[in-house]
């Protein structure tokens, strides 16, 4: 029978009560009392040289407070990066400034050029309309291969080039690694793009800086997935404030995908413009600029090569890959291409040697990080690609291709610098091919060509690294942060416990998953324990939500510091029932003396220590409250297999998903309900990235993509009902809890199975000579891939 | 947006008064206008909306033809022609979602003459009426290019009359972000022949496909279609989500699955 409660049990969400009835707080639910309003003024154009800013005909203007440009920035810190990628040749990288409003030039449409504060929000916009601005426009770099080319554009002229680093992993790796290609009996090419995408959390981006005259106290409320890495980024690198001076509260977020990750000009101008003008400042993001000024995703272009054996056994890998930068670094930005995509390389298989080329690129458009995945899918994507290539080029079943090449010794290091601990890529395998019902798919494909429909299967595996560490390690690769994660457990004086960490939610669930964690550990019920997460006045530190950290690493602090407050509590039940410390056992929130029938209520311990008259003061302090970092030794490591199948309509190309079937491996699992309703997230958003989800840009930097009317979000109408299993769970082995984490595996291991799948349908209806299509596969492009 | 005011009055002749004053603007469901003045892309001095007028309202049905009032909800049509012109309910139907169906009217669609629209096609298709405060004006004579008709300056619809095919599809392909159409075919079978009227693919609007008329006319099969060469797709839109060329062939694709579902 499932459990009710603790670890294992499909406890229901309890912060969806808020969220669906709403009464959440979001940042825009925030309003201080003489609280005032900033819009910002935009480029329009991609590239173009600032010859003058004049506001005094707008500054006028009625509720107009104040409008600030570059000028007033000048001195001041620029956003800062967090991660210095070094070079083939051993090089930093080109870091250009970044500063919090435009100075000089503009570099992207959406490229902040001046901000209007006001009263309302209606003034600051009717004072935008009328600030004169002469902007001389200059041709834009856009696509990268010919931004890297001699005479192209520069986006930054004092770094006289577009190139930010060209990075070689692992270098050593290399001369080998061409070796095995010149000696294979078969070589697989694919050129291939990961297109852009726009993240599109429900919540658009919204700040508040406030300013305390009496105490010289800021605080901003950020739409954040990180408060504490937004704390000492804007308040150490761009405003110079001590983070004992400086509060960052990020409440209720309404999704993040990576793109909340990052620090924001909207963030530190708000929190300056509060502490110039002893106001409140508020700035909500429309939908128009979140598109514009959040942080984009993925956009790769990549050549990738695999070399197999007479045998089909894989013996090198190599590739070539263009990563857009966009027109700025942005805070992590340099890290996706490079150690969460490079080390990625091996994927399931046990390829001998791997060489991976890197090129970033700046070009004239908004700019690129971490999106869900992060680096993961982009290697995951030409992994599985180009095996599926070589599969229908040797004419072998694919899925037979990939187990002949799967790791299956563990722990495993891969030639790209990870080691595996734990996995077991047949046992998904198998798993995946029973619940998608492949034994059954020629008569599925049988009946829909019946109804003159082309169908397709596309199978593919995925591994991915999740809760990135450890930070001495990190720190190496150019980090610049430890990648750690603190807890505080509070027991209170009646037995309830409040847990502070450094995790943020954002949708993932914490409120819930954590409480059973807890649970388990003491046997009290989940509803004693409360998450507070969100707000640096809480927790001692966090590094925040992203990369599928929170269990793994948060979860882990958290563990680790539950265990002190137990071991306290047992010296306290120890000295209440007069008996030895080492024979106290906690089952079921009660502590009992081993062998007796002696014991003592959880309750009665923490009101003890609280109330300490029976205690040894002499021995401990009052008081049950712990703290702990957790700094984990390796990554983790989920994997899994996922299988989809299409139906392509001939007459027009248009591409239905008629199934999809997901067999994780996450380790062990806190709340499988939770842990499915990530994955059905993530297999949505990787079917938006195949099919739907074009962030396209013109030959001059224009967006073309710059609504819904344009951008195709997924709906649940794209989307078929999933089946999914995670029943083949190797914990992880350097974790308290061995969990891997499960928030990005949808979207890392989806968007190959599409575009198998598609090809796979082509290929039934005689199109022989089609073996890729790029994302996303509208229906014009497959219409046209059947043309030729 | 900007500053404006609204007007709602309760009579197409207080409606035309009100729309006489400088820079007011007819607003319909506001299914286009509202978010183009969210936008601040138009700055109108008065809005005049046309929903409180009831005499613009509903649907009815006489002799074969339907007359539906300019200020009529897609919802409501798509619930009131379900039995007499299921085609017609299918594409009132499907416009938008259910927020923009309750809002927005036949009359602010054909109005507005997007490209992309549904409407327009089913008025060419049944060679519809648009009845105006001041004339009727035949749909081959009323569409006039992308965002333009033959409507003079403050003139409303206030009704339209479709006559009644004996058979008719509607096909719309979705552009996948908006769900306008990418192309839609509107196929209507009279006693004296078959017209065909295509959405979403042209620069110059809504069109007629007279090469698939005249051979639907003479033989109304799927194969009459299939011998037909798509209409060039030079002069068709050509963007992010289609080219001409693929539009083009969407017209031929689409309307072999109109005539197979009209049969």
């Amino acid at each position: 029978m499932p459990k009710d409660q603790g670890i294992g049990a499909s406890t229901k969400r309890r912060e969806d009560v808020r969220f669906l009835t709403g009464t959440g707080n979001y940042t825009d639910d925030i309003n201080l009392h003489g609280q005032l309003y900033v819009h910002f003024l935009r480029s329009d154009v991609a590239h173009g040289k600032i010859n003058s800013v004049d506001t005094s005909a707008a500054s006028a203007m009625d509720g107009v407070v104040r409008i600030f440009t570059g000028a007033d920035f000048e001195g001041i810190g620029g956003l800062p990066c967090g991660w210095q990628v070094t070079d083939r040749h051993g090089e930093p990288m080109k870091e250009p400034a970044h500063p919090v409003l435009a100075q000089g030039k503009v570099r992207h449409v959406g490229d902040p050029i001046a901000a209007v504060v006001a009263e309302s929000v209606q003034a600051a916009r009717d004072a935008a309309e009328a600030i004169e601005v002469d902007i001389e426009e200059l041709p834009a770099a856009v696509d990268m291969k010919e931004a890297v080319k001699d005479g192209a554009p520069l986006v930054h002229d004092d770094i006289g080039t577009n190139l930010c680093y060209d990075w070689g992993f692992v270098e050593e790796n290399k001369a080998a690694t061409d070796e095995a290609f010149a000696n294979a009996a078969h070589v697989t090419t694919l050129e291939l793009k990961n297109n852009r995408l726009v993240a599109n959390p429900m919540e658009p981006r919204v700040a508040v800086g406030d300013y305390n005259r009496a105490n010289d106290e800021s605080t901003l409320y950020t739409t954040s997935q990180n408060p504490h890495v937004i704390r000492l980024l804007m308040g150490a690198f761009v405003l110079g404030i001590p983070e004992h001076k400086l509060r960052v509260v990020a409440p209720d977020v309404g999704g993040g995908f990576g793109t909340k990750i990052f620090h924001y000009a909207e963030e530190a101008f708000c929190t300056f413009a509060a502490r110039q003008l002893a106001r409140p400042v508020k700035w909500t993001s429309t939908r128009s600029e979140a598109f514009m000024s959040d942080a984009h995703g993925r956009d790769h272009v990549t050549k990738i090569e695999l070399a197999l054996d007479a045998d089909n056994n894989f013996t090198a890998l190599r590739t070539e890959t263009y990563a857009n930068m966009g027109a700025y670094l942005s805070t992590f930005a340099p890290s996706v291409p490079t150690w969460l995509h490079g080390t990625l390389m091996a994927g399931n298989y046990k390829t001998p040697l791997i060489y991976v080329n890197v090129k970033a690129v700046f070009t004239n458009t908004v700019p690129v990080d971490a999106y869900r995945g992060a680096g993961r899918p982009e290697a995951t994507f030409q992994i599985e690609r180009v095996i599926d290539k070589a599969a229908r080029e040797l004419n072998v079943d694919p899925i037979a291709l990939r187990r002949q090449n799967f790791i299956t010794e563990f722990p495993y290091a891969t030639p790209v610098a990870v080691e595996y601990d734990t996995g077991d890529y047949n046992a998904t395998m198998n798993t995946l091919e029973e619940i998608a019902d492949l034994s059954g798919f020629a008569a599925r494909r049988a009946e829909s060509e019946k109804r003159g429909m082309l169908r397709g299967l596309g199978v593919n595996c995925y591994i991915e690294a999740c809760g990135i560490a450890p930070s001495n390690l990190v720190g190496q690769l150019g980090a610049r942060a430890g990648l750690y994660e603190s807890a505080t457990v509070r027991v209170n004086a009646t037995g309830g416990i409040t847990v502070m960490t450094g995790s943020h939610s954002h949708g993932q669930g914490h409120e819930t998953a954590f409480p059973q964690v807890i649970s388990e550990m003491i046997g009290i019920p989940e509803e004693m324990v409360e998450i507070k997460h969100g707000d640096t006045a809480n927790t001692p530190m966090g590094m925040g939500t992203y990369g599928s950290r929170s269990l793994a690493v948060g979860g882990s602090a958290m563990v680790r510091a539950a265990e002190k407050v137990i071991n306290k509590a047992k010296k306290i039940a120890a000295h209440l029932l007069e008996a030895a410390e080492a024979d106290i056992e906690l089952k079921d929130g009660t502590f009992s003396v081993a062998g007796t029938d002696k014991s003592v209520a959880w309750g009665d311990v923490t009101l003890a220590a609280y109330v300490p008259h029976n205690y040894p003061l002499e021995d401990i302090e009052p008081g049950l409250e712990e703290t702990a970092f957790y700094d984990p030794s390796n990554f983790t490591y989920p994997s899994g297999a996922y299988c989809c199948e299409v139906e392509v309509d001939p007459d027009t190309g248009k591409v239905t998903i008629e199934s999809f079937a997901a067999a994780d491996d996450f380790g062990n699992i806190v709340n499988p309900m939770i842990v499915s309703g990530q994955v059905h997230g993530g297999i949505a958003q990787g079917i938006g990235q195949a099919l739907l989800e074009n962030c396209a840009y013109d030959e001059n930097g224009q967006l073309l993509s710059a609504s819904y009317m344009d951008y195709a979000m997924p709906r649940a109408s794209d989307v078929p009902f999933y089946q999914v299993d995670h029943s083949n769970g190797t914990p992880c082995t350097h974790n308290p809890l061995g969990v891997k984490g499960c928030g990005e595996a949808g979207a890392i291991g989806t968007p190959p199975a599409v575009i198998n799948a598609i090809v796979d349908a082509l290929r039934s209806g005689g199109h022989d000579h089609v073996y890729h299509i790029d994302m996303p596969a509208s229906p014009s492009r497959v219409w046209a891939a059947m043309q030729k | 947006m900007y500053n404006f005011d609204v007007v709602r009055p309760t009579s197409v002749d207080e409606a035309l008064s009100a729309l006489s004053q400088e820079d007011a603007q007819a607003l319909g469901g506001g299914q286009t206008l509202i978010p183009t003045l969210k936008q601040r892309l138009a700055m109108p001095t008065t809005l005049v909306s046309l929903s409180g007028i009831d005499s613009m309202k509903g649907v009815s049905v006489d002799g074969g033809v339907i007359t539906v009032g300019g200020a009529t909800p897609h919802a409501v049509v798509a619930g009131e022609v379900a039995d007499a012109f299921p085609a017609l309910a299918h594409l009132a139907g499907n416009i938008g979602d259910p927020a923009v169906r309750n809002r927005g009217t036949i009359g602010g669609s054909l109005a507005n003459n997007d490209p992309s629209a549904c409407y327009p096609s089913a008025a060419l298709a049944t060679g519809a009426t648009i009845v105006t405060n001041a004339r009727e004006i035949a749909a081959d004579d009323y569409f006039q290019g992308m965002f333009t008709t033959a409507l003079d300056e403050g003139e409303i619809i206030t009704s339209v009359k479709l006559p009644v095919p004996e058979k008719a599809a509607y096909i719309k392909f979705e552009q996948p972000a908006s769900r306008f159409s990418l192309v839609g075919i509107f196929l209507a079978k009279y006693a004296d022949g078959v017209r065909v009227a295509v959405t979403g693919a042209s620069n110059n609007g809504v069109f007629r496909w007279a090469e698939a008329e005249a051979a639907l006319s003479a033989d109304f099969s799927v194969a009459a279609v299939e011998g037909l060469s798509a209409p060039s797709g030079d002069d068709m839109i050509s963007d992010l989500h289609g080219s001409g060329d693929y539009r083009a062939h969407l017209v031929k694709a689409l309307t072999k699955k109109a005539v197979a579902q009209a049969s």
